[in-house]
Protein backbone atom coordinates (compact mmCIF):
# COMPACT_ATOMS: atom_id res chain seq x y z
CA UNK A 1 0.00 0.00 0.00
CA UNK A 2 1.50 3.31 -1.04
CA UNK A 3 1.29 5.53 1.90
CA UNK A 4 1.79 9.65 1.55
CA UNK A 5 5.20 9.66 3.01
CA UNK A 6 6.82 7.14 0.70
CA UNK A 7 5.96 10.28 -2.11
CA UNK A 8 6.69 13.24 -0.06
CA UNK A 9 10.17 11.09 0.70
CA UNK A 10 10.41 10.58 -3.38
CA UNK A 11 9.96 13.81 -3.91
CA UNK A 12 12.16 15.08 -1.49
CA UNK A 13 15.32 12.90 -2.86
CA UNK A 14 14.80 14.40 -6.27
CA UNK A 15 14.22 18.31 -4.99
CA UNK A 16 17.60 17.66 -3.48
CA UNK A 17 19.16 16.22 -6.62
CA UNK A 18 18.11 19.44 -8.05
CA UNK A 19 19.63 21.72 -5.65
CA UNK A 20 23.21 19.42 -6.16
CA UNK A 21 22.75 20.22 -10.01
CA UNK A 22 22.03 23.37 -9.73
CA UNK A 23 24.87 24.13 -7.25
CA UNK A 24 27.73 21.43 -8.86
CA UNK A 25 27.01 21.72 -12.38
CA UNK A 26 28.96 24.25 -14.85
CA UNK A 27 27.17 24.06 -18.12
CA UNK A 28 24.26 25.96 -18.12
CA UNK A 29 22.09 23.26 -19.85
CA UNK A 30 22.70 21.01 -17.05
CA UNK A 31 21.77 23.54 -14.33
CA UNK A 32 18.09 23.70 -16.73
CA UNK A 33 18.17 20.09 -16.24
CA UNK A 34 18.22 19.97 -12.55
CA UNK A 35 16.01 23.05 -12.04
CA UNK A 36 13.21 20.70 -14.42
CA UNK A 37 14.16 17.80 -11.41
CA UNK A 38 12.98 20.32 -8.93
CA UNK A 39 9.77 21.56 -10.75
CA UNK A 40 8.80 17.70 -10.71
CA UNK A 41 9.71 17.15 -7.18
CA UNK A 42 7.51 19.61 -6.25
CA UNK A 43 4.59 17.86 -8.66
CA UNK A 44 4.80 14.57 -7.06
CA UNK A 45 4.04 16.64 -3.55
CA UNK A 46 1.28 18.26 -4.93
CA UNK A 47 -0.53 15.41 -6.41
CA UNK A 48 0.32 13.08 -3.36
CA UNK A 49 -1.92 15.94 -1.71
CA UNK A 50 -4.09 15.91 -3.79
CA UNK A 51 -5.18 12.56 -4.22
CA UNK A 52 -4.44 11.33 -0.58
CA UNK A 53 -5.43 14.59 1.34
CA UNK A 54 -7.78 16.66 -0.52
CA UNK A 55 -11.40 15.10 -0.77
CA UNK A 56 -12.21 16.46 -4.12
CA UNK A 57 -8.64 15.20 -5.47
CA UNK A 58 -8.82 18.42 -7.38
CA UNK A 59 -6.88 21.24 -6.34
CA UNK A 60 -3.60 19.86 -6.47
CA UNK A 61 -3.51 18.46 -9.69
CA UNK A 62 -4.81 21.85 -10.71
CA UNK A 63 -1.81 23.33 -9.22
CA UNK A 64 0.39 20.24 -10.87
CA UNK A 65 -1.11 21.61 -14.58
CA UNK A 66 -0.36 25.00 -13.49
CA UNK A 67 3.47 24.01 -12.76
CA UNK A 68 3.82 22.17 -16.00
CA UNK A 69 2.70 24.68 -17.72
CA UNK A 70 5.32 27.16 -16.12
CA UNK A 71 8.25 24.57 -16.49
CA UNK A 72 7.09 24.47 -20.34
CA UNK A 73 7.77 28.41 -20.86
CA UNK A 74 10.60 28.68 -18.86
CA UNK A 75 12.27 25.74 -20.79
CA UNK A 76 11.29 27.47 -24.16
CA UNK A 77 12.69 31.27 -22.52
CA UNK A 78 15.61 29.08 -21.82
CA UNK A 79 16.71 28.01 -24.85
CA UNK A 80 16.29 31.26 -26.31
CA UNK A 81 18.69 33.00 -23.76
CA UNK A 82 21.04 30.18 -24.55
CA UNK A 83 20.94 30.96 -27.79
CA UNK A 84 21.88 34.16 -28.15
CA UNK A 85 24.74 34.03 -25.24
CA UNK A 86 26.48 31.08 -26.93
CA UNK A 87 26.12 33.71 -30.12
CA UNK A 88 27.77 36.11 -28.05
CA UNK A 89 30.04 34.25 -25.92
CA UNK A 90 30.59 31.19 -28.01
CA UNK A 91 30.29 29.15 -24.09
CA UNK A 92 27.90 27.84 -22.05
CA UNK A 93 29.57 27.38 -18.87
CA UNK A 94 28.32 29.74 -16.40
CA UNK A 95 31.46 30.76 -14.59
CA UNK A 96 32.61 32.46 -17.96
CA UNK A 97 29.15 34.39 -18.25
CA UNK A 98 29.88 37.46 -15.87
CA UNK A 99 28.93 40.26 -18.36
CA UNK A 100 26.14 41.33 -15.96
CA UNK A 101 27.79 40.59 -12.48
CA UNK A 102 28.21 44.78 -11.73
CA UNK B 1 1.60 -5.04 -4.92
CA UNK B 2 1.18 -0.99 -5.79
CA UNK B 3 3.93 -0.80 -3.43
CA UNK B 4 6.07 -2.57 -5.19
CA UNK B 5 5.73 -0.93 -8.65
CA UNK B 6 5.92 2.19 -6.75
CA UNK B 7 9.36 1.13 -5.47
CA UNK B 8 10.40 -0.09 -9.07
CA UNK B 9 9.10 3.57 -9.80
CA UNK B 10 10.79 5.56 -7.93
CA UNK B 11 14.31 4.17 -7.71
CA UNK B 12 14.32 4.09 -11.26
CA UNK B 13 13.36 8.09 -11.30
CA UNK B 14 15.90 8.44 -8.34
CA UNK B 15 18.60 6.52 -10.75
CA UNK B 16 17.50 9.12 -13.32
CA UNK B 17 18.25 11.95 -11.34
CA UNK B 18 21.34 10.94 -9.74
CA UNK B 19 22.35 10.46 -13.61
CA UNK B 20 21.23 13.95 -14.16
CA UNK B 21 23.34 15.46 -11.66
CA UNK B 22 26.83 13.11 -11.69
CA UNK B 23 27.36 12.26 -15.61
CA UNK B 24 29.83 13.98 -17.22
CA UNK B 25 28.29 13.46 -20.83
CA UNK B 26 25.48 16.18 -21.41
CA UNK B 27 23.78 14.05 -24.02
CA UNK B 28 23.39 10.97 -21.83
CA UNK B 29 22.37 13.10 -18.90
CA UNK B 30 19.65 14.59 -21.38
CA UNK B 31 18.75 10.63 -21.31
CA UNK B 32 18.14 10.57 -17.80
CA UNK B 33 16.18 13.17 -17.35
CA UNK B 34 14.23 11.89 -20.10
CA UNK B 35 14.19 8.25 -17.83
CA UNK B 36 12.98 9.92 -14.57
CA UNK B 37 10.78 12.06 -16.12
CA UNK B 38 8.77 8.85 -17.57
CA UNK B 39 9.12 6.67 -14.01
CA UNK B 40 7.68 9.72 -12.74
CA UNK B 41 4.39 9.31 -15.28
CA UNK B 42 4.83 6.10 -13.72
CA UNK B 43 4.13 6.76 -10.15
CA UNK B 44 1.81 9.49 -10.88
CA UNK B 45 -0.18 5.88 -12.61
CA UNK B 46 0.12 4.29 -9.22
CA UNK B 47 -1.54 7.33 -7.33
CA UNK B 48 -4.78 6.97 -9.57
CA UNK B 49 -3.47 10.60 -11.63
CA UNK B 50 -3.65 9.01 -14.98
CA UNK B 51 -4.35 12.76 -16.60
CA UNK B 52 -1.28 14.17 -15.12
CA UNK B 53 0.60 10.92 -15.79
CA UNK B 54 -0.32 11.47 -19.83
CA UNK B 55 0.38 15.16 -19.63
CA UNK B 56 3.50 14.61 -18.05
CA UNK B 57 4.33 12.13 -20.89
CA UNK B 58 3.83 14.32 -23.63
CA UNK B 59 4.76 17.65 -22.15
CA UNK B 60 7.83 16.66 -20.21
CA UNK B 61 8.78 13.50 -22.27
CA UNK B 62 7.89 14.92 -25.29
CA UNK B 63 8.50 18.84 -25.36
CA UNK B 64 10.66 19.55 -22.57
CA UNK B 65 13.45 16.59 -23.32
CA UNK B 66 13.40 17.51 -27.05
CA UNK B 67 13.99 21.18 -26.41
CA UNK B 68 16.83 20.34 -24.02
CA UNK B 69 17.89 18.17 -26.75
CA UNK B 70 17.95 20.86 -29.22
CA UNK B 71 19.76 23.49 -26.44
CA UNK B 72 22.45 20.96 -26.58
CA UNK B 73 23.13 20.50 -30.34
CA UNK B 74 22.68 23.91 -31.16
CA UNK B 75 25.28 25.11 -27.88
CA UNK B 76 27.90 22.97 -28.89
CA UNK B 77 31.65 23.59 -28.68
CA UNK B 78 34.49 21.90 -28.99
CA UNK B 79 35.20 20.32 -25.81
CA UNK B 80 31.48 18.94 -26.76
CA UNK B 81 30.04 16.53 -24.93
CA UNK B 82 32.33 16.48 -22.01
CA UNK B 83 31.73 18.62 -18.97
CA UNK B 84 33.06 19.26 -15.73
CA UNK B 85 31.78 20.61 -12.46
CA UNK B 86 32.23 23.64 -10.23
CA UNK B 87 34.99 23.47 -7.60
CA UNK B 88 32.50 23.99 -5.21
CA UNK B 89 29.95 20.54 -5.65
CA UNK B 90 31.19 19.64 -2.00
CA UNK B 91 29.24 22.97 -0.78
CA UNK B 92 26.59 21.84 -3.36
CA UNK B 93 26.64 18.37 -2.09
CA UNK B 94 26.32 19.31 1.40
CA UNK B 95 23.37 22.28 0.92
CA UNK B 96 21.33 19.06 -1.33
CA UNK B 97 21.76 16.58 2.02
CA UNK B 98 20.90 19.56 4.44
CA UNK B 99 17.77 20.29 2.34
CA UNK B 100 16.65 16.56 1.92
CA UNK B 101 17.49 16.24 5.52
CA UNK B 102 14.76 19.21 6.06
CA UNK B 103 12.58 18.30 3.69
CA UNK B 104 12.77 14.34 5.04
CA UNK B 105 12.25 15.38 8.68
CA UNK B 106 9.72 17.04 8.13
CA UNK B 107 7.26 14.47 6.45
CA UNK B 108 8.31 11.71 8.88
CA UNK B 109 7.33 13.89 11.54
CA UNK B 110 4.46 15.10 10.52
CA UNK B 111 2.62 12.03 9.06
CA UNK B 112 -1.15 12.40 8.41
CA UNK B 113 -3.05 9.12 8.58
CA UNK B 114 -4.51 9.43 5.21
CA UNK B 115 -5.03 5.94 3.39
CA UNK B 116 -4.44 5.97 -0.03
CA UNK B 117 -8.15 5.40 -1.75
CA UNK B 118 -9.16 2.93 -3.65
CA UNK B 119 -10.53 4.85 -6.39
CA UNK B 120 -10.13 7.75 -7.17
CA UNK B 121 -12.88 10.34 -6.82
CA UNK B 122 -12.09 12.84 -9.34
CA UNK B 123 -12.89 12.51 -12.82
CA UNK B 124 -11.53 13.92 -15.86
CA UNK B 125 -14.73 15.87 -16.11
CA UNK B 126 -14.24 17.71 -12.77
CA UNK B 127 -10.83 18.27 -12.85
CA UNK B 128 -11.90 20.05 -16.53
CA UNK B 129 -14.65 21.70 -14.98
CA UNK B 130 -12.66 22.96 -11.88
CA UNK B 131 -10.07 24.45 -14.24
CA UNK B 132 -12.68 26.21 -15.81
CA UNK B 133 -14.51 27.97 -13.54
CA UNK B 134 -13.19 27.68 -9.57
CA UNK B 135 -9.32 28.49 -11.38
CA UNK B 136 -10.63 30.40 -14.53
CA UNK B 137 -8.71 33.20 -14.04
CA UNK B 138 -5.15 31.72 -12.99
CA UNK B 139 -5.76 29.58 -16.38
CA UNK B 140 -5.95 32.50 -18.22
CA UNK B 141 -2.85 33.78 -16.52
CA UNK B 142 -1.22 30.79 -17.07
CA UNK B 143 -1.85 30.83 -20.80
CA UNK B 144 -0.78 34.66 -21.13
CA UNK B 145 2.48 33.55 -19.42
CA UNK B 146 2.90 31.02 -22.00
CA UNK B 147 1.81 33.38 -24.96
CA UNK B 148 4.73 36.09 -23.61
CA UNK B 149 7.13 33.48 -23.02
CA UNK B 150 6.66 32.51 -27.00
CA UNK B 151 7.16 36.35 -28.41
CA UNK B 152 9.86 36.90 -25.64
CA UNK B 153 11.59 33.42 -26.62
CA UNK B 154 11.11 34.69 -30.82
CA UNK B 155 12.51 38.14 -29.82
CA UNK B 156 15.93 36.38 -28.08
CA UNK B 157 16.69 34.30 -30.27
CA UNK B 158 16.05 36.20 -33.29
CA UNK B 159 18.93 36.41 -35.50
CA UNK B 160 20.42 40.13 -35.69
CA UNK B 161 19.35 42.73 -33.92
CA UNK B 162 22.04 45.00 -31.51
CA UNK B 163 24.83 42.68 -30.42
Amino acid sequence: MIELYHLQLLSAILFALGVYGVLARKSAILILMSIELMLNAVNINMIGAAIFLDPNQIAGQVLAIFIITVAAAEVGLALAILLRLFRNRVTVNVDEIDIMKW
Amino acid sequence: MSLALFIVAGGLATVGGIGVVTTRNVVYAALFLLLTLLAMAGVFLLVLAEFLALVQILIYGGAVVMVLIFAIMLTRTREFPRISDNPQWLLGAVAAVAVFGVLAAGFLIDRPDAPMPERAVFTLGSLGNALFTQWALPFEIASLVLLVALIGAIIIARPGGRE
